[in-house]
């Protein structure tokens, strides 16, 4: 049985003045364990989907279960780290980790324990009486990553999470989520505009083409870079080939752009 | 050699803030003094009749005996507590309701147009049906306090709930957080700062409608004192009342903001 698996999704935002159809007729499937990434030009409905599939949102039309259930009922099975941190200001790291535990009620002296050990190993030690402001912006990311994985969700769903760093850290970060997630046996959607990254750290790729969005195309990662690091992967010939044949896809869904 | 110029400039520079301090001092100091001085000279010269305009040593006598024979500090006492209870329950209401209006903006807006016409009015024209309805009793003259604060306090707390950044609430929503997890998590703390600078104005907003609450009333307090006294046409009395209003009203305000710090440097 798939582990996540959408058929037939249509989503359409209502306005007062107007309706844009943001999600045409999309279906696809997630295996346990795997690594995907949506892939695709700006407002091709990334985001709208991560938000179908957090069971933040409706969808219009269309179905859609995790592990044979409705989203909805599996909140507690999802992960979703925003497009931005979204760290509380006023909450100290600690309570800012221990969020979703509060919220769901579930913590306690063993969680406690086992989630400030996992900011540990995201090279956070001693950090957790600060606040927010006080990290730069790629500890701020580990200590959202670290958040998202404390209620320990089976699906992890990351929307543009290396986009505002610079690139050094990106790339030291692309290889901690990969690890980790790989050492958990995650399952995990990555969106991106980024192709390199796309390809150094999925499994599977699903190219979005936009207005209204829907499913382009879908490139499977061969075995030889899913087992390298993405950081190794990056390196590897085959790199090199596939990101030049995702980029002439990409380009040609957006016709004389310039 | 550099450094000891600049340490030279900089001592400098400390030296004419200091004696800029010093000059605003003086000045300060010279309008209390020939102020009082005036008044007092002209009161004794009858340059102004000292029957309606008093003067400072007048005032300054009335205050020893009212202070010694204990009825200051009783009307002082009645005041202050009204004008505390007042504060406090206009901040705290006016916080509740702009929570209930969050909690349903169905409510919020139905009750729209009303929260408008309500902040427009001047509040202190309800007093005598406060009177009518609460008695002339100290509840009616807290209420009064309360009253004056309210609507602006929900208008402008509810304003700062609306403000709180929806991606906080969805991050907590991805977390499968309720309504109510969601106000005490993210609403709240994230419009603390907002609260706490309607106090700051609440409590001018509070004397105003407590000393009107008490002409109204005129059984006890600093307001009390001032009809009296306007009735009897002792207006050393009049004037004793202002100058005790004056200070612990300046009193107040200096303690709000002293807490108002205080608040949100450890909020941060
Ligand atoms: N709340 C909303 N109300 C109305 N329209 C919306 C809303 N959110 C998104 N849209 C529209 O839906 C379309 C898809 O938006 P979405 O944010 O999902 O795109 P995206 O692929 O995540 O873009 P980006 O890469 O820039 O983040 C866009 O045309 C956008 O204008
Ligand atoms: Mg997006």
């Amino acid at each position: 049985m798939d582990f996540l698996t959408l058929r037939g999704i249509h989503h359409t935002y209502f306005t007062k003045t107007s309706a844009v159809t943001a999600l045409n007729n999309i279906s696809l499937d997630v295996q346990e364990g795997e690594f995907v990434s949506f892939l695709g030009p700006s407002g091709c409905g990334k985001t709208t989907l991560l938000s179908i599939i957090a069971g933040l949102i409706e969808p219009s039309e269309g179905q859609i279960a995790l592990e044979g259930r409705p989203v909805k009922e599996a909140a507690d099975k999802t992960g979703y780290m925003l497009q931005q941190d979204y760290l509380f200001p006023w909450k100290t790291i600690e309570e800012n980790i221990f969020l979703g535990l509060k919220i769901s009620g579930t913590l306690n002296d063993t969680r406690k324990k086992e989630v400030l050990s996992l900011l540990g190993q995201m090279g956070l030690g001693n950090v957790d009486s600060l606040y927010p402001k006080q990290l730069s912006g790629g500890m701020r990311q580990r200590v959202a990553l670290v958040r998202t994985l404390a209620t320990e969700p089976k699906l992890l769903m990351l929307d543009e999470p290396f986009s505002a760093l610079d690139y050094q850290t990106k790339l030291k970060l692309e290889d901690l989520v990969a690890n980790t997630f790989k050492a958990f046996g995650k399952t995990a959607i990555l969106v991106t505009h980024d192709i390199g990254e796309a390809v150094a750290m999925s499994d599977r790729i699903f190219l979005f083409s936009p207005r209204p969005g829907r499913l382009h195309k879908t490139f499977v990662i061969p075995e030889e870079l899913r087992d390298l690091s993405p950081f190794n992967a990056r390196n590897h010939p085959l790199y090199n080939e596939l990101f030049q044949t995702i980029w002439k896809e990409l380009e040609s869904l957006e016709p004389e752009e310039n | 050699m550099n450094q000891k110029k600049t340490d030279l400039l900089h001592e400098q520079y400390l030296k004419t803030l200091s004696r800029e301090r010093k000059i605003i001092r003086m000045y300060q100091l010279l309008i209390f003094i020939s102020f009082f001085g005036l008044w007092e000279v002209s009161s004794q010269q009858r340059w102004i009749d000292p029957l309606l305009f008093s003067s400072p040593s007048k005032i300054w006598n009335l205050l020893i005996d009212k202070t010694l024979d204990g009825s200051l500090a009783v009307n002082l006492g009645v005041t202050l507590a009204e004008t505390v209870l007042g504060f406090i329950l206009g901040t705290l209401l006016g916080t509740v309701l702009a929570g209930l209006l969050w909690w349903s903006p169905m409510l919020s807006r139905i009750l729209d147009p009303y929260l408008v016409v309500l902040n427009s009015m001047p509040k202190v024209a309800l007093g005598p049906i406060l009177i009518v309805a609460l008695g002339t009793n100290l509840t009616s003259i807290v209420a009064m306090g309360a009253i004056i604060s309210i609507i602006i306090t929900t208008i402008v707390v509810y304003t700062a709930f609306k403000e709180v950044d929806p991606n906080y609430l969805k991050v907590l929503q991805t977390f499968g957080a309720t309504r109510t997890q969601c106000f005490r998590e993210a609403i709240l703390p994230a419009s603390f700062p907002t609260i706490i600078s309607t106090l700051k104005v609440n409590v001018g907003l509070s004397w105003v409608g407590v000393i009107v609450g008490e002409f109204l009333v005129s059984a006890r307090g600093l307001g009390y004192m001032i009809i009296y006294g306007f009735q009897v046409f002792n207006f050393t009395l009049v004037f004793l009342s202002l100058f005790v209003i004056a200070v612990f009203a300046t009193l107040m305000y200096q303690l709000v903001e002293l807490l108002e710090r205080k608040l949100i440097k450890s909020n941060q």
